[in-house]
């Protein structure tokens, strides 16, 4: 099997079996609280009125539509682990798959979240595109600072390592000029719990399949 | 007596040439291909790819609206 057959094989099977578990833990926990911020966001008279634009209607179509995007963004997320892990090379297995899952969860959810909490619909916020700088800078550094703290052979590399993920954190993401959220804080805060266990589930579990189908198709 | 390293520069380069091929290149094809995905479905601002995605969006925390 030629490599790049491989790395899409691994990633499509890993990406589609850990989306549908994510939409699934997500339904349970996420959406609920999605949905219950919505209401006060509408109830909010200085809620930002939303685009004109087709939005899913509630009930299974949202729902199609969110596992949908669910399973795309875990395809990606799968393409650019196992071309990582095909990179790196070595031998793999479901359980070092969970390491690197844990990684992915760290780069991709923790160190962004730490600056930019995951908000409930009805949260003021900064400038879009700022925001997605931030937020890919953060990534890029945070996979690049891991990388040396982990693989680096030599003292020095790894404290560059470290010095590398500290550094979004002190530039620090880009803030609304007032703090305000149409949801209380307590549903804020459930929010952050939720999506904290849904993603770990998601990048753990993507992370374990990655390593199991990697090895299979060796 | 000249032809030997010559020999193995041969074989370095076409080791190296070797491993853009089969290593470098499918990973960057892989990654540039997940990077789209994560694209239309995590970052465009298009309205309609906005609103489909939405829940997907807020769950995985990307900056959204």
């Amino acid at each position: 099997m030629t490599m790049l057959k491989k790395i899409v094989s691994v990633a499509a099977l890993a990406g589609l079996l850990a989306g549908l578990l994510l939409t699934a833990v997500q339904q349970i926990q996420v959406v609920p609280l999605i949905l219950e911020a919505e209401v006060y966001e509408e109830a909010s008279a200085s809620a930002v009125q939303e685009d004109e634009a087709w939005q899913p209607a509630n009930g299974w179509e949202r729902t199609l539509f969110t596992a949908a995007a669910n399973i795309a963004l875990a395809l990606g997320f799968a393409l650019l682990l196992s071309a990582v892990v095909s990179l790196r090379g070595g031998k793999i297995d479901w359980r070092s798959g969970l390491l690197w899952g844990t990684a992915g969860y760290a780069v991709y959810f923790v160190a962004p979240s730490l600056d930019l909490p995951p908000e409930v619909p009805g949260t003021q916020a900064a400038q879009l595109g700022d925001r997605q700088i931030w937020w890919l800078m953060t990534t890029l550094l945070t996979a690049a600072g891991l990388a040396l703290l982990i693989f680096a052979r030599h003292w020095a590399t790894k404290i560059l390592g470290a010095i590398l993920l500290g550094v979004p954190h002190l530039i620090g993401a880009p803030q609304p000029v007032i703090h305000h959220s149409a949801a209380p804080v307590e549903l804020a805060k459930a929010f952050i719990f939720a999506t904290a266990i849904a993603n770990a589930v998601f990048w753990i579990s993507l992370g374990g399949l990655t390593g199991f189908f990697y090895k299979k198709m060796a | 007596m000249s032809s030997m390293p010559k020999l193995a520069e041969n074989v370095e380069l076409q080791t190296r040439g070797h491993a853009w091929k089969d290593k470098l290149l499918p990973a960057l094809f892989a990654a540039t291909l997940g990077l789209m995905l994560l694209y239309t479905a995590g970052f465009a601002e298009i309205p309609v790819l906005h609103n489909a995605a939405h829940d997907g969006r807020h769950s995985a925390a990307f900056p959204c609206h």
